[in-house]
C-alpha cells in the first residue's frame, strides 16, 4: 500500500491536494523542452530530474494532461513481443510498472491479471508457439496453453465461438496486467514537478527554430522559449512537430477506438485478446468492460467514433460471450495512432542536433510509457541512445533495418 | 465520410472500398541515390491536409484517385487515374 493512502487515512484533515503547481508564463529558456505532457513526455522529465539531475526542464501539452492517448488506451501492460529486442524492451517497461505504484506514491490499480492471446487458426498456433520460444529465450513468462487451461481461467468463454471460429489454443503470458493510464500521467507529473520540471497545460508549440542544423528554440501560444534540446512526444501529432524541422518519418495515423460497457461484478479475471475476431477486452477495477479492436482502415486526423466500429466490435464479443447480449455499451472513443511500417516505436536521436524523437507509440505506447521515459531521458542526458533502444532508432528505415514485430500486434492491425 | 463515390459505379457505401495509401511518383531509379530510394520507400507525408489518394472499389474492381483532406475526412473529388478533369461531389 502506498504509504501516503496510509498517512492520509490516520490524519484529521483531508484536504484535496494539487498534483503539480500551475505557473503562469514559460520562462525565457529552459535546458530541455519536452512537447507532449501524456506518460511519456512526462516520464521523461521525471527521470531527466530523477535520474540524471537535469530539472531545468518545461513539459508544454497544448491541451491537459494525459488527455490524448495516455487517456484513450486500454490500458494493457505486457511484453510477450515477437522479436528479442521487443520483448528485452517491453519487459524492462513491466519491470518499472509493477513497482511504480510505490516509487510514484500514486495507486495506479496496477493489476496482473494474466494475458491469453487465443488461437484460432493452425496458422496462428504457429505464430504464438514461436512468441512462446522467443519470449522463454529472454526470460519472459509465456507459454502455449490448450483449451482447457483456458476454460480454467475464464469458463464464461464459448470455446467454439459460436461455432464461427473455434479456440485452438492460446498464448497465455502470466505478467500481463492492467493499470490506471491517467494516474500514470499524474503520478509522473507530480513525481517530475516535485523534482523541479515545470509542466504547462493549454500551451501549444506552433513552431521550433532550427539553425544550422541545430534546435535553438520553440514557440509557443504563450511565447518564445529558448533551448538547445527538444523532446517530441506527442503521439499522433508526431506529423505535425516533425514538419516544423522538416523531418520526413515513415508515420501515418489511423484511428484507434475503443469503447466500454456498463459496470458488472467482477467476472473476467484474465485479459483476453483474439486476434481472428479482432477483440481485446478486459474487466476495470469499476467493472466496464473494457473493449478494443484494430485500426481504422484509412488515414484520418480525428478522434471522431464510428458506429462501424462497435458494431463490428459487439459482434465479435458476442461470439466469445452471448450472455452478454443483454448489457450496453455506455461510452466509446478514439485516439489518433502513429503507425509505423514495422510496428515499433521510433525512438532516439534524429538528423537534427538537439531534437529528439519518443514516437511511432501506434497502438502499443502505453506498456512502454515508464522505460521510454528512462530511455529518453538517458538519450537526452549522454545525447546518445542506449543499446536497448538501438533498433528504434529513426535511421533503421534508411539502413533497411526494420523490425519484424507485426505478428506480436495485439490483434491484425 | 459513410459513402463514396466511384467514378464507374456512383456514390456507394464505404464499406464496398479500401484504402490504397497516398499517390505517390518514384523518383528516377536510375538517377537517385540511395537515401532518396530509401525515403521513397519507407517516408510518407503524414502530416494532415489535402491529399490525394488511391482507393479501390472492391465488389467492380476499380481503382481511382480520390481527392481527400485527412484532417476534415472530407473528399472534394473522385476520377479514373488521368481522368482529372471531372469534379464529383462527396455524397452526404
Amino acid at each position: 500500500m502506498p504509504l501516503r493512502l496510509l498517512k492520509f487515512a490516520l490524519s484529521k484533515e483531508h484536504p484535496a491536494p494539487r498534483f503539480f503547481k500551475s505557473h503562469e508564463t514559460p520562462k525565457k529558456s529552459y535546458d530541455v523542452v519536452i512537447i507532449g505532457g501524456g506518460g511519456h513526455g512526462l516520464a521523461a522529465a521525471y527521470y531527466l530530474a530523477k535520474d540524471h539531475g537535469i530539472t531545468n526542464v518545461c513539459v508544454l501539452e497544448k491541451g491537459y494532461i494525459g488527455g490524448g492517448n495516455t487517456g484513450r488506451n486500454t490500458t494493457i501492460v505486457r511484453s510477450n513481443y515477437l522479436t528479442p529486442e521487443g520483448v528485452n524492451f517491453y519487459d524492462a517497461s513491466v519491470k518499472i510498472y509493477e513497482g511504480l505504484s510505490e516509487e510514484l506514491d500514486l495507486n495506479l490499480f496496477y493489476s496482473t491479471r494474466g494475458h491469453f492471446t487465443l488461437a484460432h487458426t493452425e496458422s496462428a498456433m504457429r505464430t504464438m508457439r514461436w512468441r512462446a520460444e522467443v519470449n522463454k529465450h529472454v526470460g519472459v513468462e509465456s507459454r502455449v496453453v490448450g483449451p482447457d487451461e483456458i476454460a480454467k481461467a475464464c469458463p464464461q468463454l464459448d470455446l467454439s465461438c459460436s461455432g464461427q471460429a473455434p479456440i485452438l489454443g492460446a498464448l497465455f503470458h502470466a505478467p500481463g496486467s492492467v493499470a490506471r493510464h491517467d494516474g500514470v500521467a499524474w503520478g509522473y507529473a507530480r513525481g517530475a514537478d516535485r523534482l523541479g520540471a515545470e509542466i504547462y497545460q493549454n500551451t501549444e508549440v506552433l513552431g521550433i527554430d532550427v539553425k544550422n542544423g541545430k534546435v535553438c528554440g520553440v514557440k509557443t501560444n504563450k511565447g518564445y522559449i529558448e533551448t538547445k534540446q527538444v523532446l517530441s512526444a506527442v503521439a499522433g501529432f508526431t506529423p505535425r512537430i516533425t514538419e516544423m524541422v522538416d523531418l520526413e518519418t515513415p508515420i501515418v495515423i489511423h484511428p484507434l477506438q475503443a469503447c466500454v460497457t456498463e459496470p458488472m461484478k467482477p467476472w473476467l479475471d484474465t485479459i483476453l485478446v483474439s486476434g481472428s475476431l479482432h477483440v481485446y477486452v478486459s474487466q476495470s477495477s469499476r467493472g466496464e468492460l473494457v473493449m478494443g479492436s484494430s485500426l481504422d482502415p484509412y488515414e484520418v486526423h480525428s478522434t471522431r467514433s464510428t458506429l462501424d466500429f462497435v458494431e463490428g466490435l459487439t459482434s465479435h464479443m458476442l461470439d466469445m460471450f452471448p450472455f452478454l447480449s443483454n448489457v450496453k455499451v455506455v461510452r466509446q472513443w478514439a485516439g489518433m495512432a502513429d503507425m509505423t511500417p514495422d510496428f515499433a516505436p521510433i525512438m532516439g536521436k534524429t538528423p537534427i542536433e538537439g531534437f529528439y524523437l519518443d514516437a511511432g507509440w501506434g497502438t502499443w505506447g502505453f506498456k512502454a510509457t515508464p522505460i521510454s521515459g528512462k530511455t529518453m531521458a538517458q538519450t537526452i542526458a549522454n545525447d546518445s541512445a542506449p543499446d536497448l533502444i538501438h533498433s528504434f532508432r529513426l535511421s533503421r528505415f534508411e539502413d533497411y533495418e526494420l523490425t519484424g514485430e507485426k505478428g506480436a500486434a495485439s490483434v491484425g492491425h | 465520410m459513410k459513402l463514396l463515390t466511384c467514378p464507374m459505379n456512383g456514390t456507394r457505401p464505404l464499406s464496398e472500398f479500401v484504402f490504397g495509401g497516398e499517390y505517390r511518383q518514384a523518383p528516377d531509379q536510375d538517377t537517385c541515390t540511395d537515401a532518396q530510394w530509401a525515403a521513397f520507400v519507407h517516408n510518407r507525408s503524414g502530416a494532415p491536409g489535402d491529399k490525394k489518394e488511391w482507393w479501390y472499389h472492391s465488389p467492380s474492381g476499380t481503382w481511382f484517385i480520390a481527392e481527400r483532406n485527412t484532417l476534415t475526412d472530407k473528399v472534394t473529388r473522385t476520377y479514373l487515374l488521368g481522368q482529372n478533369n471531372t469534379t464529383q461531389e462527396e455524397g452526404k
